[in-house]
């Protein structure tokens, strides 16, 4: 491999999540099982390369904790609203594509904003441009402008919340600088 | 108790499975078809869970696991094929 | 299920009977979704995403029955499973069904990104009629080589629109 070798710290995340799918596999997870495992994932990161993942550094759990129970209320909460869409509304319902331009310029960050995004019922990502970082949403039983405003500033949330919990200091600080959260202009 | 757990969860699945199958038949397009296959797969993980969670045992786990990764090879491959076929057609 | 259960058992397994049939009922709604939506974008909402919390629900109601640690582990890396590859599939079967005009345009209250789409349809256009050589092999594969190879990566790596 002619690339440059990936340090053992950017590998670790994806080390501990293998030996982790080793063990739960197994479902053992004595000493001896979990050693083995990561022998293993040692051997499988190292012959199955793969662009490393490149993580800030930080990670707060304090904002992660919260992000991840208000996550999971927001997906409760909009299974059901999808649900009774489907069974009072259904053929009539109106959406709407609606390009939201993301703060971070970072892979990472937009693929996250993206999955977390596209987890909550109700939005989708329809595509994705990297050269300006802006998703296109699809959000279901969009009506107006008011519908999207709101979807998109509820996408720059996600974005700032999650770039609280692992953005680089650069984004946190220009997150920080552009104080409260203002809707941006639409698309490019 | 466990009996009537059984046949409701059974009952709504098997209406569950019966529309995405309507669906699969009658499907405008090829990608109607993936989607609701996509959704019988994860119907089928429902039903293999219930039966764990129900009978208190977990054989089937490492199945439902299987089964997600094959919906999303499935739906993955077949969404690329689409997009080929259409975009040469269009460009011509 | 126990049997008779008295006490704390008869709790559980009332949780747990609540949860698979709330489960079940979130299949029946990707199901009623799949048969009353109207084109292929709304469909995909209602099909892929509420099985997330279902299946969410029916492991949460298995870890609870089986009432050992050793158990949430592996349901975590099930359930996680799940998380990372459903709005990948999602956003392919949409970027698919986008791309070859599944939608119902008068249905779509604004379509930010047909803008952007024709724009650049305008500009491949025009380098068509520049030089044919260069611009037949970039169209007959558009942003799918690039989605192809952001896919090792992640899931929105694509190139976009601008392809």
């Amino acid at each position: 491999m002619s690339r440059k070798r990936t340090s053992f710290r950017t590998e670790l995340p994806l080390l501990v999540w293998l030996v982790l799918v080793w063990g739960a596999l197994w479902r053992d997870f004595s000493p001896g099982n979990l050693a083995f495992g990561a022998l293993i994932a040692v051997v499988v990161a190292r012959i199955f390369y793969l662009p490393p993942v490149e993580l800030s550094g930080r990670f707060n759990v304090w904002r992660a904790i919260p992000f991840a129970a208000v996550f999971l209320g927001k997906v409760v909460a909009a299974s059901f609203q999808v649900m009774y869409l489907a069974v009072f509304r259904g053929p009539s319902v109106s959406n709407a594509v609606v390009a939201v331009p993301l703060r971070s310029h970072s892979d990472l960050m937009v693929t996250a904003t993206g999955h977390v995004i596209s987890l909550i019922p109700g939005s989708l990502v329809v595509e994705v441009d990297r050269s300006t970082s802006t998703l296109y949403i699809h959000g279901l039983n969009v009506r107006n402008d008011v519908d999207t405003a709101k979807l998109r500033k509820e996408v720059q949330d996600a974005e700032a919340s999650l770039i609280r919990i692992m953005g680089t200091n650069a984004e946190l600080e220009a997150l920080q600088a552009e104080g409260r959260t203002a809707t941006r202009g639409v698309g490019p | 108790m466990k009996d009537i757990v059984l046949i409701v969860t059974a009952v709504i699945l098997s209406l569950a499975a019966a529309g995405a199958i309507y669906r699969i038949a009658v499907g405008p397009s090829l990608l109607d078809r993936v989607l609701a296959a996509d959704v019988l797969l994860a119907i089928l993980g429902a039903a293999l869970a219930v039966d764990m969670a129900v009978n208190r045992h977990l054989n089937n786990l490492v199945l439902l696991v299987a089964l997600t990764l094959i919906g999303f090879v499935g739906s993955v491959t077949v969404a690329r094929f689409v997009a080929d076929r259409r975009g040469q057609v269009n460009d011509s | 299920m126990t049997p008779n259960a008295t006490g704390a058992d008869a709790v559980i397994d009332a949780v747990t009977a609540v949860l698979l049939i709330v489960g079940a009922l979130m299949s029946l709604g990707a199901a009623i979704g799949l048969l009353r939506f109207p084109d292929l974008m709304s469909r995909m909402h209602a099909a892929t995403k509420p099985q997330v919390l279902g299946l969410f629900l029916v492991l949460a109601a298995i870890g609870l029955q089986m009432r050992e640690w050793w158990v949430w582990p592996i349901l975590v890396v099930a359930w996680i499973f799940q998380l990372l590859t459903v709005p990948v599939s999602a956003h392919m079967v949409g970027r698919a069904g986008y791309r070859t005009k599944h939608l119902h345009p008068e249905l779509l209250s604004t379509d930010e990104l047909e803008a952007v789409v024709l724009r650049a349809a305008v500009k491949r256009d025009a380098e068509k009629a520049e030089g044919s050589d260069s611009a037949i092999p970039r169209t007959a594969n558009g942003g799918n080589a690039g989605a192809n190879r952001g896919s090792v990566g992640g899931p929105d790596g694509s190139r976009g629109p601008s392809a």
